[in-house]
């Protein structure tokens, strides 16, 4: 065990990967001399030369699209993209390609492939930068959808997405990159996927998220016992696709009180999926409606204090809890 | 079948007008044929409602069936694009299996009905399946080439698109991606006059697609698509250098497409008559065949037997699968995710 903040975790992920399978390679824009936007790759380009730590043309769904062909010709690559609002350019190869080719082909063939991506607001990037959308991709059958909230999640999930044959979408919330923990140094060390954690234990209220907001649920968690005397369990999916309904709805059959928080817009989105799966799971077991804390409906702004009255808050979470009682 | 009738061995002596050997020459033009008369009766049986679509190639055969034959089939990958029956048929697949692939057939092997017809895959045969999404393929192209050069593998990478897709952002992504990393992969673009409905000149201001290679430091070539030998004489070199470390090329082979773009389409609101009937004296079919013969590579007979003979090749394909079973409603599930 050792403690390091999660864009290390990562870091030790993708180096153990490198050195244990030599079909892995890397490829994004900025991640070779520069070390990646946000520092993931920082000196991987040094160990590991510049055939496996591949910096490309500003062009995603090319870096997409080559990644998708790298897979097919028999490596697995490692495709970086900035950001998630960015992947959107990407999102044809994404879609209609990586997730679609196992089943067009009946089996023939597959994209192992692992994309990785930065997401969530917090850093003033705006609207075109700070986006979540988990959902989005957690919406297609044909990709996996990760999103660690933790350090050791992180390394344990990205080395398990380099043991998937299939096309795995691994979403990283910049907020979380600095977050530090304790990491198992071993380098069998994975974590399964479809395996929500429950956090904290608790007997009132379910507050369940991923990525980001699992930290406002936990600091929601402590303010609810210290002022209100509320026990609150928090569980964080950690993989949206596949995803573990099934720890989330024996929670709920407990606490008879569920609350999803994701910093994803609420309209369409993900915690609408949870919440429906919930209603029909544990209809009988709900003391009061299931709740929502999102962010607001409108595209991420770039003031300070606009962008935080626009991402949910702790408070937010705290307030829904209470109307439950 | 026709009836066995002796005939000279076909010589696989290369003959030094075509850099072909008699062999290959007679290969060619029964891959051409087979394209094309599988492709007529395609849109006969969707005009009886047996098939939901069809999309072809016709015009486009000496383009497909020359480039293809420059390959070293089942080594060399294949990423086409939805009108390339004549490749498919050069690298192995039968007028069985086509009709299949038509008719969404429980045993295509290309993708058992899950797959839009035309839109090939055959793992064992490197076929790369592509999207609809028009140029996507080259990107996936490019991306093999990179695991070929990464794995010191010594293959080529065979792309195509039409004209048309070579304004979106995939075709110019995948010629700067190649490019830069001097993949082993040869864009083949078949210039057939049409993006569905619209001209070239609506497409881009460049004259030729080939010219477009220049912006990415890539060699390319302009062939004449209505003649074959033209074709694998211009693919063949680009292909043997690729494979050298050479990097990547762009050849662009003028057509002409002779039908309408799909079977849903009707060219007579965009295209006059008589500009169809110039340009069918220059099918491909016709001037092959007038070539040999003149040539006296083989005697007309033995044309007309390989005429006869894939007819029958057709005849035979139509009524079998016809009679094939459709996929079961549970084989609609399954294959959505790759099981460790």
């Amino acid at each position: 065990m050792a403690e390091m903040r999660m864009r290390d975790a990562l870091r030790e992920a993708l180096r153990e990967e490198l050195r244990r399978d030599p079909t892995v390679f890397l490829m994004g824009e900025d991640i070779g001399a520069y070390g990646g936007s946000y520092s993931v790759t920082k000196g991987l380009l040094e160990e590991f030369g510049p055939e496996r730590v591949r910096d490309t043309p500003i062009a995603e769904s090319g870096i997409i699209g080559a990644g998708i062909g790298a897979a097919l010709g028999g490596l697995r690559p490692m495709v970086e993209l900035m950001t998630i609002n960015f992947s959107l350019l990407a999102l044809d190869q994404i879609v209609n390609t990586a997730a679609k080719l196992h089943y067009m082909t009946n089996g023939q063939m597959h994209v192992p492939m692992v994309i990785r991506m930065a997401s969530g607001g917090g850093s003033q990037l705006a609207a075109t930068h700070s986006h979540s959308l988990e959902g989005l991709y957690a919406h297609f059958p044909g990709l996996k959808v990760v999103c660690p909230s933790n350090p050791a999640d992180a390394k344990g999930l990205l080395k398990r997405a380099f043991r998937d044959d299939n096309t795995v979408v691994f979403i990283e919330h910049t907020a979380n990159y600095g977050f530090k923990g304790e990491v198992p140094d071993d380098p069998d060390f994975l974590v399964e996927f479809g395996q929500a954690n429950v956090l904290r234990e608790g007997s009132d209220v379910t507050i369940v998220g991923y990525s980001g907001s699992v930290h406002q649920a936990m600091r929601a968690a402590a303010m609810l016992e210290e002022q209100d005397e509320i026990s609150a369990e928090v569980v964080d999916l950690r993989t949206l696709r596949p995803l573990d309904m099934d720890t989330v709805v024996r929670s709920v059959k407990k606490t008879n009180r569920a609350v999803i928080v994701e910093d994803a817009w609420k309209f369409g989105g993900f915690g609408g999926e949870l919440s429906a799966q919930i209603m029909e799971r544990a209809f009988d077991w709900l003391d009061a409606p299931v709740a929502r804390v999102c962010s607001k409906d409108v595209p991420m702004p770039y003031n300070r204090d606009l962008e935080f009255a626009a991402l949910p808050s702790e408070e937010d979470i705290v307030e829904a809890v209470l109307a439950m009682f | 079948m026709t009836a066995a009738r002796p005939r000279r061995p076909r010589s696989r002596e290369t003959l030094p007008d075509y850099l072909l050997s008699e062999q290959q020459l007679e290969d060619m033009y029964y891959y051409m044929l087979l394209s094309r008369r599988l492709s007529e009766r395609m849109m006969a049986l969707q005009r009886q409602g047996r098939a939901a679509f069809v999309i072809a190639g016709a015009g486009q055969e000496a383009a497909q069936v020359g480039a293809a034959m420059a390959l070293k089939k089942g080594t060399d990958y294949l990423a086409p694009y939805y009108r390339d029956l004549g490749m498919n048929l050069v690298y192995g697949m039968d007028a069985r299996e086509a009709m299949l692939n038509l008719l969404g057939k429980r045993d295509d092997p290309n993708s058992f009905g899950r797959q839009m017809p035309s839109h090939w895959g055959n793992a064992a045969r490197r076929v790369v399946t592509q999207s609809s999404v028009v140029a996507t393929q080259l990107l996936h192209a490019a991306g093999i080439g990179l695991a070929a050069k990464l794995s010191n593998d010594p293959i080529v990478v065979l792309t195509c698109c039409g004209e048309g897709s070579t304004s979106r952002g995939d075709f110019h992504e995948a010629l700067n991606f190649a490019s830069i990393h001097r993949l082993p992969v040869i864009f083949y673009i078949q210039n057939n006059g049409f993006a569905i409905t619209e001209r070239t000149e609506k497409e881009m201001a460049v004259e030729n697609v080939a010219d477009r290679a220049r912006a990415y430091n890539m060699q390319s070539a302009v062939v004449d698509g209505m003649d074959c030998v033209a074709v694998y004489q211009t693919v063949r070199p680009a292909v043997d250098q690729a494979r050298r470390g050479g990097g990547p090329f762009l050849i662009e082979a003028k057509c002409y497409r002779l039908w309408p773009h799909s079977s849903d389409d009707d060219d007579t609101r965009y295209r006059p008559r008589k500009e169809l009937e110039e340009w069918a004296k220059k099918d491909p079919l016709v001037l092959f065949r007038a070539r040999v013969e003149t040539d006296g590579i083989f005697p007309r007979e033995d044309l007309d037997e390989i005429e006869a003979r894939v007819e029958e090749e057709v005849r035979d394909a139509v009524q079998w699968a016809l009679m094939q079973p459709d996929p079961a409603p549970e084989d609609a599930l399954g294959y959505v995710y790759k099981e460790l």
